[in-house]
C-alpha cells in the first residue's frame, strides 16, 4: 500500500449530532467513529431511526443549520469539514464527496433536462461552460450505461424509470470525480433485478475511480455484497464495527445478533411443506429459535377464490397499457398464494381488480360462489366483508384524526354488524389477537411505529371476520426484525381463522418462508405459478431464474454471486390500440407448477 | 416542442367552445330578464308607439332565433351592437374607455407582485423567524382589507394630505399620456397591495412545499449555492400554483374595476357598466359582459400556456 492509499480519505471522530428540540438540544447520533480508505466501501447499517442518513447528511453538513448540531471531527483528507465555511463545503459538495440518495424517483429535479441536472455539477466545480459541459456529460451517461445516451439528453427524469434515474444521480455524483462516495439506501427504491445492475454498476466506477465509498442500508443482503467492513448503528448509537466477513460470522453485539438472525434468507425452509414461522429472537441475547412449520392445507377443499382470464387494460392517448393480462389462478382456505414480480408488473392491479378497486376489462373473479366483476352494490358491499385487503404504507393507509379504535370498529359499524358497545368490546379482542394491548384503542396513529400500525391495520382488515386477505406489499415497508413478527402474526392468524391470502410482493426472502404457492409475474402475464418448493427449488422460466438470482445473499463469503448486469430498461405493457396479445401455453413441469412456454 | 403545439391547438380548440357558450349566456340573459327591455328603457312615461318603435330599433320583434342569428353574426363582425344612450357603437365606447382599465390592471399587477414573489420566497426561506411572522400576518390583515377603504385611505394621506397625486378622476382628456398615468398611481398602490397579499401566501406555501423535496437536497449536495437552490431549483418547481394565482388576481382585478373606478372616479370599462347598468342600456351591458368574459377565457388560456411551458409533466 502507498502512503496516500494508508491515509483515510474521510475520518470521522467521535461525531455527536443533536437536534433542536422543545426540551432543548436532544441527540440523535452519538460518537461515531468511522474511517473510510480510498477504494474501499463501508457500510453504515441500522433500522429506521437508528441515526444512518443522520450521520451521513452530518458528514456533508446537509443538517439545516439553525436546528441541528455537529460536534466531534470530520475529516476530509486531514481538513476538519466541521470547520469548513460555507463557500469551501459548496466546493466539498459534489466535489471531492458526491453523494446519491434513496429515491431516485423524486431526487432529480422534474423541470429540468437530464443533461442540465448532470451538467450542473460540471459547470459549478469545473469552471466548465454549459457548452462544454455537454460533451463531458455525454460521456458520463454512456459510463453509467445509460441506453441511447445521446438522444435522452434532454428528456426530463419522468421519462426515466427508477433504475434509469438512480443511474443519472451517479453520473452526477461522480462528475468531478470525487474521492468519496456516499450512497444514501441508493438501491431501496428498485426492484431486485435492477439492485443488482446499480450494485454492479458501482463497483466498477468505484474500481476505476479508486473512491472510497460510504454505504447506507437497511439490508444485510446488500452489506454482504458490497462492504468491506461494517458499522452497525442503533438508536443512534454505534454497536458494532469491524470487517464484514467477521460481523457476519461472529457478531459481538447482542443487538447485531438478532439482526442477523432476523434477516428473511433465500433457501432455508429445508423439506418444509407448508410456510414456516420466522425464527424467534431472543432480544436479550440475540439467539434465534428456528420457527416452526404451519399446518399443512387438506388438498381437497374447494377453492375460495377462482380467477380466470382475468384482464385489466387502462386506456390512455396513443395506446393502451395491459396491465393485467389473461391471469388465471385459484385460491383455497387456508392457503397463501404469492404474487411476486417487480413493479408495474400488474401484481398490485391484480389484487386490487380482485377487490373491485378497479375494473376488469375483461374475465371472472369468483369469490364464494360469486362473479365479482359482475356484483351489483349490494352484492358487492356482501362481498367486502368476506374480502379484505391489507396495504403497504402503514403510515398513509390509517386516518390521522381517529383513533385506532374507531378505525378498527368502522367496518362493522358501517356494515351494520354490531352496537357502538359491543364494538368495544370486540375492538378490544381485536388487538389482543395482533398483539396489542387493548388499551391503546384510544390512542391515535401518530402514536405507534410502523410495524404497529400494521398490526392495527391487520385488526381492521380481522374485525369483518373475512375468509380471504389481499395483502398488498403488507410487510414490505417494515425494518427486518419488525417484518419477521408481522410476517409470523400473520401465519399465526392464518392457521387460527383458516385465512387465504393473496400476497402481493417483491421480497422473495418472505415470500419463500411465507407462501404455499407462488405465481411469478412479469409484464402483466403470470409466467410461471406452482408450488413454492418448485417455484424456489426448479424455476423454469428465465425471468424466475433472474428474480430469484438477484436477490442479495446475506453472506460476504457468496459475494459476487449476484446475477451479470442486463441494463435494459423494463419493457413496458403499454401496447399501441387494436393490440391482440398472442395466446399463451403453459407446460406442466409437476403436478401444479406450470411455466409459461416461450413464444413461437 | 410537438407536446407544446398539440396542447396549444387543443386549448385554443377549447376556448372557442366556452366563447360559444358565453355568446349564447348572455343573449339568454339579456332575454330572460323580467320586463321589456324597451318598455324599462323608455320608462313609465312612454306611449305604447314609442316602445314599439324601440322594440323595432332594437330588433326585439324579430323571431329569437333569428336575433340570436344576428347577435352572433355582429359579433363576428366586430360589432356588438349600438348604445341607446351614448349614441355610438358598444365597441366604440368600450375602446374610449379601455385605456384606464388596462393600465390600473396592469400596474396593480406588477406591484403586486414585485412585492409578493420576493417577499413570499423570502419568508418561506427563513420560515419561523421574526420576518415570517410579521409576513404571516401582514399578509392576512392585507388580504382582509376592502381595496376601496385602502384606496380612501391612500387618498386621504397622498391626495388631500400630501397633495402628491390627484384625489380622483383621469385627467382632462386633452392631458399627456404621463399625466393620466399620475391618476393611476394610488389606484394601482392600493389594488396592488391588497393583491400582493393572496399572491406573497401562494408563493410562501408553495415555496415551502418544494424546499423540503428531494431535488432541492439533491442540488445542495451537487455543491450549488444556497441562492442558486432556492431561485433555480425550487422556484421553478413551486411555478405553477403562483401563475395560477397570478392569473385568478388578474381576472379579479378586471372583475373589481366596477368598484374601483368607482371609488377613484376613474372612466374605464367598470365605470361604463355601472352607468349602462343604472339607465339599462342593454347593448352596452350585453357587450361589457362579452369582452370581460373573454378576457377572463384569454387569461386561463395564458395561464395554461404557462403551465406547460413550466413543466415539462404537464399535459393538456
Amino acid at each position: 500500500m502507498t502512503d496516500t492509499a494508508k491515509r483515510p480519505v474521510l475520518s470521522v471522530e467521535n461525531l455527536t449530532t443533536s437536534f433542536k428540540t422543545a426540551e432543548g438540544w436532544r441527540a440523535v447520533i452519538r460518537d461515531i467513529n468511522v474511517e473510510v480508505n480510498a477504494g474501499e466501501t463501508v457500510a453504515i447499517v441500522g433500522e429506521s431511526g437508528s441515526g444512518k442518513s443522520v450521520t451521513a447528511l452530518s458528514t456533508m453538513r446537509l443538517l439545516p443549520a439553525g436546528r441541528a448540531r455537529c460536534e466531534g471531527r470530520i475529516l476530509l483528507e486531514g481538513r476538519d469539514l466541521l470547520h469548513a465555511s460555507e463557500a469551501e463545503m459548496r466546493a466539498v459538495r459534489g466535489g471531492v464527496i458526491g453523494m446519491i440518495f434513496q429515491e431516485p424517483m423524486t431526487s432529480l429535479n422534474p423541470v429540468f433536462t437530464i443533461g442540465n441536472q448532470i451538467a450542473e455539477a460540471l459547470v459549478l466545480h469545473r469552471d466548465l461552460s454549459w457548452k462544454a459541459a455537454e460533451a463531458e456529460v455525454l460521456r458520463l451517461m454512456e459510463r453509467v450505461r445509460i441506453p441511447a445516451a445521446k438522444s435522452r439528453l434532454n428528456e426530463y427524469p419522468h421519462k426515466f424509470s427508477g433504475g434509469m434515474r438512480q443511474r443519472v444521480m451517479i453520473a452526477m455524483a461522480l462528475a468531478c470525480r470525487p474521492k468519496l462516495l456516499i450512497a444514501d439506501e441508493p438501491t431501496t427504491a428498485l426492484d431486485v433485478t435492477v439492485q443488482a445492475e446499480i450494485l454492479h454498476l458501482l463497483r466498477e466506477l468505484q474500481r476505476e475511480e479508486n473512491m472510497g465509498v460510504l454505504f447506507i442500508t437497511h439490508d444485510m443482503g446488500v452489506v454482504a455484497e458490497v462492504a468491506d467492513r461494517t458499522l452497525v448503528m442503533f438508536r443512534g448509537d454505534m454497536i458494532e464495527t469491524g470487517p464484514t466477513p467477521e460481523i457476519f460470522a461472529a457478531p459481538k453485539a447482542v443487538y447485531t445478533r438478532a439482526l442477523l438472525a432476523s434477516i428473511p434468507r433465500l433457501g432455508t425452509m429445508g423439506d418444509a411443506a407448508a410456510p414456516r414461522r420466522f425464527p424467534e429472537v431472543d432480544p436479550a441475547s440475540g439467539m434465534a429459535t428456528e420457527g416452526r412449520v404451519t399446518e399443512p392445507v387438506p388438498a381437497d377443499v374447494a377453492p375460495i377464490l377462482t380467477v380466470e382470464k382475468l384482464s385489466v387494460r387502462f386506456a390512455l392517448p396513443h395506446g393502451q397499457i395491459h396491465a393485467v393480462e389473461d391471469v388465471s389462478f385459484d385460491l383455497r382456505p387456508g392457503e397463501t398464494l404469492s404474487l411476486v414480480g417487480e413493479s408495474g408488473c400488474g401484481k398490485s392491479t391484480t389484487g386490487r381488480a380482485i377487490m373491485r378497486l378497479v375494473d376488469p376489462s375483461a374475465g371472472s373473479v369468483v369469490i364464494g360462489g360469486q362473479d365479482v366483476t359482475k356484483a351489483g352494490t349490494g352484492a358487492l358491499r356482501a362481498m367486502r366483508r368476506t374480502s379484505q385487503m391489507i396495504f403497504q404504507d402503514p403510515f398513509a393507509s390509517l386516518n390521522p384524526r381517529i383513533t385506532i379504535g374507531s378505525a378498527i370498529a368502522e367496518p362493522m359499524l358501517a356494515h351494520g354488524l354490531m352496537g357502538r358497545r359491543e364494538a368495544k368490546e370486540r375492538v378490544a379482542e381485536l388487538l389482543e389477537q395482533v398483539g396489542l394491548s387493548a388499551a391503546m384503542a384510544d390512542r391515535h396513529p401518530h402514536e405507534f411505529s410502523g410495524g404497529q400500525r400494521q398490526r392495527i391495520s391487520i385488526a381492521r382488515a380481522l374485525a369483518l371476520e373475512p375468509t380471504f386477505i389481499v395483502a398488498d406489499e403488507a410487510v414490505s415497508a417494515l425494518d427486518v426484525t419488525v417484518k419477521a413478527q408481522v410476517s409470523n402474526l400473520l401465519l399465526d392468524l392464518q392457521e387460527k381463522h383458516r385465512l387465504a391470502y393473496l400476497f402481493i410482493s417483491h421480497d422473495m426472502a418472505v415470500v419463500e418462508r411465507v407462501s404455499h404457492r407462488v405465481a411469478v409475474m412479469f409484464l402483466g402475464e403470470i409466467v410461471e405459478i406452482g408450488p413454492r418448493a418448485a417455484i424456489f427449488d426448479n424455476p423454469q422460466h428465465a425471468y424466475t431464474r433472474r428474480l430469484i438470482s438477484a436477490v442479495p445473499i446475506p453472506d460476504p463469503a457468496r459475494r459476487g454471486q449476484l446475477n451479470p448486469p442486463l441494463n435494459e430498461e423494463i419493457k413496458s405493457p403499454l401496447r399501441p390500440h387494436g393490440y391482440v396479445p398472442p395466446k399463451r401455453a403453459y407446460r406442466e413441469v409437476s403436478p401444479g407448477h406450470f411455466v409459461q412456454e416461450a413464444a413461437a | 416542442m410537438a407536446r407544446i403545439v398539440r396542447a396549444l391547438l387543443k386549448r385554443l380548440g377549447g376556448m372557442a367552445i366556452v366563447l360559444a357558450l358565453v355568446v349564447t349566456v348572455v343573449f339568454v340573459i339579456v332575454r330572460v330578464t323580467p320586463g321589456d327591455p324597451a318598455a324599462v328603457m323608455l320608462g313609465s312615461d312612454a306611449t305604447p308607439e314609442d316602445i314599439a318603435e324601440l322594440r323595432t330599433k332594437m330588433g326585439l320583434d324579430a323571431p329569437l332565433i333569428a336575433q340570436y342569428g344576428q347577435f352572433v353574426l355582429g359579433i363576428l363582425q366586430g360589432d356588438l351592437g349600438q348604445s341607446i344612450f351614448l349614441d355610438q357603437p358598444v365597441t366604440s365606447a368600450l375602446a374610449a374607455r379601455a385605456e384606464p382599465t388596462f393600465f390600473l390592471t396592469l400596474f396593480s399587477i406588477l406591484i403586486a407582485v414585485a412585492i409578493a414573489l420576493p417577499v413570499g420566497i423570502f419568508s418561506a426561506v427563513k420560515r419561523g423567524t421574526l420576518f415570517d411572522q410579521v409576513v404571516v400576518t401582514l399578509t392576512m390583515v392585507a388580504a382582509s382589507v376592502p381595496s376601496f377603504w385602502l384606496g380612501l385611505m391612500l387618498i386621504q394621506v397622498f391626495a388631500v394630505g400630501q397633495g402628491w397625486f390627484p384625489a380622483s378622476g383621469y385627467g382632462a382628456p386633452d392631458t399627456t399620456f404621463l399625466e393620466r398615468l399620475h391618476h393611476l398611481v394610488l389606484p394601482a398602490v392600493a389594488l396592488g397591495i391588497v393583491n400582493s397579499a393572496l399572491i406573497t401566501r401562494f408563493t410562501r406555501a408553495a415555496m415551502l412545499d418544494v424546499l423540503g423535496d428531494d431535488y432541492v437536497r439533491t442540488a445542495r449536495a451537487k455543491g450549488a449555492s444556497e441562492r442558486r437552490v432556492i431561485l433555480k431549483h425550487a422556484l421553478k418547481n413551486a411555478l405553477i400554483p403562483i401563475i395560477t394565482v397570478i392569473g385568478l388576481s388578474i381576472a379579479m382585478l378586471v372583475a373589481g374595476a366596477v368598484v374601483t373606478e368607482t371609488v377613484f372616479g376613474l372612466p374605464g370599462v367598470g365605470n361604463l357598466v355601472v352607468s349602462a347598468v343604472l339607465r339599462r342600456d342593454y347593448p352596452v351591458i350585453q357587450g361589457t359582459l362579452l369582452v370581460v368574459a373573454a378576457i377572463y377565457v384569454l387569461i386561463n388560456f395564458i395561464v395554461d400556456m404557462l403551465y406547460i411551458l413550466v413543466d415539462p409533466r404537464v399535459r393538456l
